[in-house]
């Protein structure tokens, strides 16, 4: 029993010390030639996490480190620069935001020198909801998210192939779990970055969705020769199981809303809807359906009454 | 005076004693006592059900579904909220309808929601759930108030009735109203008052009062039992807190 108490003992500062430094702990994984991932767990923002719930990647080319997507927070993103360090002495020369959720953009100001690109849509979205982003994070994430500000990308992406160093990357300009998604594809490595339009073994998100185009970018995604996807959550996967797993996902949450707005019910009653079995094992989808219906179940609900807007 | 002391300690405990323990714990029950139930006999009861998100998503649109069906001779329903800046949120007499009604609400923060139904012995069953929220529901201006032309459909009401296999109707309807709470800067309370939905002969099914912190553009749920036979189509009228009219009818 005493062993046990001095083991408690000891871990609660070991963890004090851990998070006082506040050290993710980022440790960049190399999954093809030149190409790393750091991969973040599948939970819901806190504390524990320190936000850090999210996919970020970079690329060694021989002209310099392309960066996809730069973390929840203005400390990961300088332990990310610092991590990129360790790997490569190479600057970096192009940092891109996927979209304009807060895991996805909050470390830009560690990569303000080098200029962050955007779709447009991305930018206009950090622009206005950079702030409020912030502040619900360290409401989320507490000091973790000490000193960050919203860093608004300055250069606006296109859609199109571009040859940086010895790597090719395909930019591909989509939409559906925001207005504005990016996905990188690396025609040299077969890599794609898919941000958030792939999760695997967590559940999609949408409070920002459409969930029709959103399907329509997951069809582009899978008909690309990939040999490995990065999706915006979860882990790599080398096969079609993480864009089939989030297609099957919408599509049977646009169903179902459907059908219930069709049937007269209301939101809670939506809410209560079990989870099909083949979901029932992906992390957070009872929380992340339940959100869903508050983001997408008024609109279905109000054409259902026939209302004009 | 310790005896004093003593004697008022256990006639708390006394009144307590009689509705239980709160079974949500809030810090704010014994004042929501004392303003909605003065004098009167209250139980916690678990037949009323509220049904409710853990987390507020949209605080502005807190989901609520209460459904007293398990008692009997339910003659009104009143929902409040203990820690919100206005704590009624309405009052439903079901009349001819089922005691069940779903609607959604603005939440300031973290709080209970409650609905009292009192039955015709004139005792009173609470029923509640916690909602946790990150706050702002009810002083931030509504969504109309943001992107402008709400005039345009103020009180424009969209409706549906189904009917259920067992007969029963199910009535889904929403109005279009700003629902301002006052408490949003520079922009005074407007909101809808009475609603009551009758058939064409004018017989009354049920009726509502509406408060404040019901979401803009309200939408409710309805319940009709098989032995409510309306006369022609069912209507909705009500009027808000600066005399405009609702009136519509609602078909299948």
């Amino acid at each position: 029993m005493k062993r046990i108490l001095t083991l408690v003992v000891a871990l609660t500062i070991a963890s004090a010390v851990f998070a006082a430094a506040f050290d993710y702990g980022l440790n960049p994984r190399k999954i093809a030639d030149g190409t790393y991932v750091l991969i973040g767990s599948t939970e819901d923002f806190s504390i524990a996490n320190g936000g850090n719930i999210v996919n970020v990647a970079f690329i060694v080319t021989s002209a310099g480190v392309v960066v996809i997507d730069t973390g929840p927070s203005k400390r990961y993103g300088e332990q990310l620069r610092a991590a990129i360090r360790k790997v490569t002495d190479k600057p970096v020369v192009k940092v891109i935001n996927t979209h304009f959720h807060p895991d996805h953009f909050l470390g830009n100001q560690a990569f303000a020198d080098v200029g962050i690109a955007a779709l447009p849509a991305t930018i206009q979205g950090i622009q206005t909801m950079g702030g409020p982003f912030a502040d619900n994070m360290y409401r989320l994430c507490g000091d973790w998210e000490a000193g960050t500000e919203p860093v608004v990308p300055s250069r606006t992406q296109g859609e199109g192939v571009e040859g940086i160093g010895d790597h090719s990357l395909e930019f591909l300009a989509l939409a559906g779990h925001t207005d504005g998604d990016l996905a990188v594809f690396d025609r040299t490595t077969g890599v794609l970055f898919a941000g958030d339009l792939v999760f695997f073994d967590r559940a999609a998100t949408t409070p920002n969705a459409n969930v029709k185009v959103w399907l329509e970018s997951l069809a582009r995604l899978k008909a690309l020769p990939y040999k490995q996807v990065v999706p915006g959550h979860g882990p790599v996967v080398d096969d079609a199981r993480a864009i089939e797993q989030t297609r099957d996902y919408l599509t049977w949450l646009e169903n179902t809303l459907q059908q219930a707005a069709d049937r007269g019910q209301d939101m809670t009653e939506v809410m209560a809807t079990p989870i099909p079995r083949e979901f029932a094992a992906i992390s957070l989808v009872h929380h992340e359906f339940s959100r869903s219906v508050t983001h997408l179940f008024p609109a279905l609900e109000q054409r259902v009454l026939g209302a004009r807007k | 005076m310790r005896w004093g002391c003593l004697c008022l300690l256990l006639l708390a405990q006394t009144v307590l004693a009689a509705e239980g323990r709160d079974p949500l714990d809030s810090a704010r029950w014994e004042d929501m006592r004392k303003h909605f139930f003065p004098g009167q006999s209250v139980v916690f009861d678990d037949r009323v059900k509220v049904t409710a998100p853990k987390f507020a998503e949209d605080s502005m649109n807190v989901p609520v579904l209460v459904d007293a069906e398990g008692l009997q001779d339910v003659r009104e329903i009143v929902v409040f909220a203990d820690f919100n800046p206005i704590l009624k949120i309405l009052e439903f007499y079901p009349e001819q309808a089922k005691p069940f009604l779903g609607f959604r609400f603005k939440l300031q923060q973290a709080s209970p929601v409650r609905a009292a139904a009192r039955t015709a012995d004139g005792v009173w069953h609470v029923g509640g759930a916690w909602v946790d929220s990150a706050g702002g529901g009810c002083t931030a201006p509504g969504a109309g108030r943001a992107a402008g032309g709400w005039e345009k459909l103020l009180n424009e009401v969209n409706g549906r009735v189904w009917t259920e296999p067992d007969a029963s109707r199910r009535i889904r309807v929403r109005v279009m109203h700003p629902m301002d709470t006052g408490l949003a800067p520079g922009i005074p309370a407007f909101y809808i008052e009475r609603l009551v939905l009758k058939d064409e002969a004018g017989k009354a099914y049920l009726r509502l009062n509406t408060f404040e912190p019901v979401s803009e553009n309200p939408i409710f749920t309805f319940v009709l039992p098989a032995s409510a036979r309306p006369s022609g189509m069912l209507m909705l009228s009500g009027v808000d807190n600066n005399g405009n009219q609702i009136a519509a009818r609602l078909g299948p």
